[in-house]
């Protein structure tokens, strides 16, 4: 019922998804994690194909790599698509631990408990 | 930042990433292997980068999209975070494209082969330039003993005396943990040092 999944797709060049864009709004790292927003929520029929396999995928947190090598997809391209899900409110991004600020002092000390509880 | 979508029934799943680096085939996927909890994933990615640096294409003046293999892995540290560990294309030519790859990451693994140092030059330039990235030197010993003491490879790679340098086997689950484990204490240690500073 919504396979509307459309022969041309394959060649369309990745960019066109994109409108030309290779920036995304959002602080989207390859190792950022997306999940759908609400798990039980269909996706949009105005979702195009590359979003709507994209949305799907995120019925699991995934990170931007992962959804990237799944689809086959390049990474700018998966983040401009990720992105544009973000601001219609359909994906949650998750927040990425970089180590640069005081605040995160505390989490990369839990990374540290948990790599010497995974390897003792 | 983030989503405009909070959700309270999520927990809230955090994710971080430390990037190995090194010369080709000097074990850097061999390392990955090791510790990922996923078998690792060698994906060919398509980065587009500006070609600031490049003045060889300046027919494209804007971007340069270049396929270059990227291998990572994959550790759940606890309920709420999750560590990437991401392998950069060992060729010094897509250089110019690791910062993609690098940014945002807590630290960095580079890693050498004792019996080729100078395919550890690179890498170790690129980290000694960001600054912002803690990183640390893992010796893989490949058939077991290494020919030459930490020290002497210290001064032959010239690093300062505050990097860490580490031996180990690249295809053993522990060494190799151990490896991540020194270089986390070195980044939290680094992080602690410049709060103190801002203090």
């Amino acid at each position: 019922m919504r396979s509307h999944r459309r022969r041309r797709r394959a060649r369309i060049r990745p960019y066109t998804f994109t409108g030309g864009r290779t920036r995304s709004r959002h602080p989207l790292m390859v190792q950022t994690l997306v999940s759908r927003a609400d798990e039980r929520v269909e996706p949009p029929r105005n979702l195009m194909p590359e979003s709507e396999r994209i949305y799907r995928l995120c019925a699991q947190v995934r990170s931007v790599a992962e959804i990237s090598a799944e689809l086959k997809l390049p990474l700018g391209v998966t983040q401009v698509l990720i992105s544009d899900l973000a601001d219609q409110g359909l994906v949650y991004i998750h927040p990425t631990i970089t180590g640069h600020s005081p605040s995160e002092n505390q989490v990369l000390e839990r990374a540290l408990r948990g790599l010497e509880r995974l390897f003792q | 930042m983030a989503s405009n979508v909070s959700s309270n029934k999520r927990p809230s799943v955090a994710s971080t990433k430390i990037v190995i680096a090194g010369g080709f085939g000097v074990g850097k996927t061999t390392l990955v292997g090791s510790v990922s909890e996923i078998p690792p994933v060698t994906t060919e990615a398509v980065m587009t980068e500006a070609s600031v640096a490049h003045d060889d294409v300046s027919a494209t003046p804007d971007k340069v999209t270049t396929t270059v293999a990227m291998d990572f892995g994959r550790l759940t540290l606890d309920d709420e975070l999750i560590m990437y560990m991401f392998g950069t294309p060992g060729q010094a030519r897509f250089w110019f494209m690791w910062d993609d790859l690098v940014r945002g990451a807590i630290g960095a693994v580079v890693v050498v082969d004792a019996r080729r140092l100078a395919d550890c030059f690179d890498a170790i330039d690129y980290f000694e330039k960001k600054q912002d990235i803690p990183y640390l030197i893992a010796v893989n010993k490949f058939d077991g003993k290494l020919d030459y003491t930490l020290e002497q490879i210290r001064e032959a790679v010239e690093v300062g005396p505050e990097v860490p340098i580490v031996e180990f086997d690249a295809r053993d689950r522990l060494e190799s943990g151990n490896v991540l484990k020194t270089l986390l204490r070195y980044t939290l240690s680094r992080a602690r040092e410049r709060q103190r500073e801002a203090d």
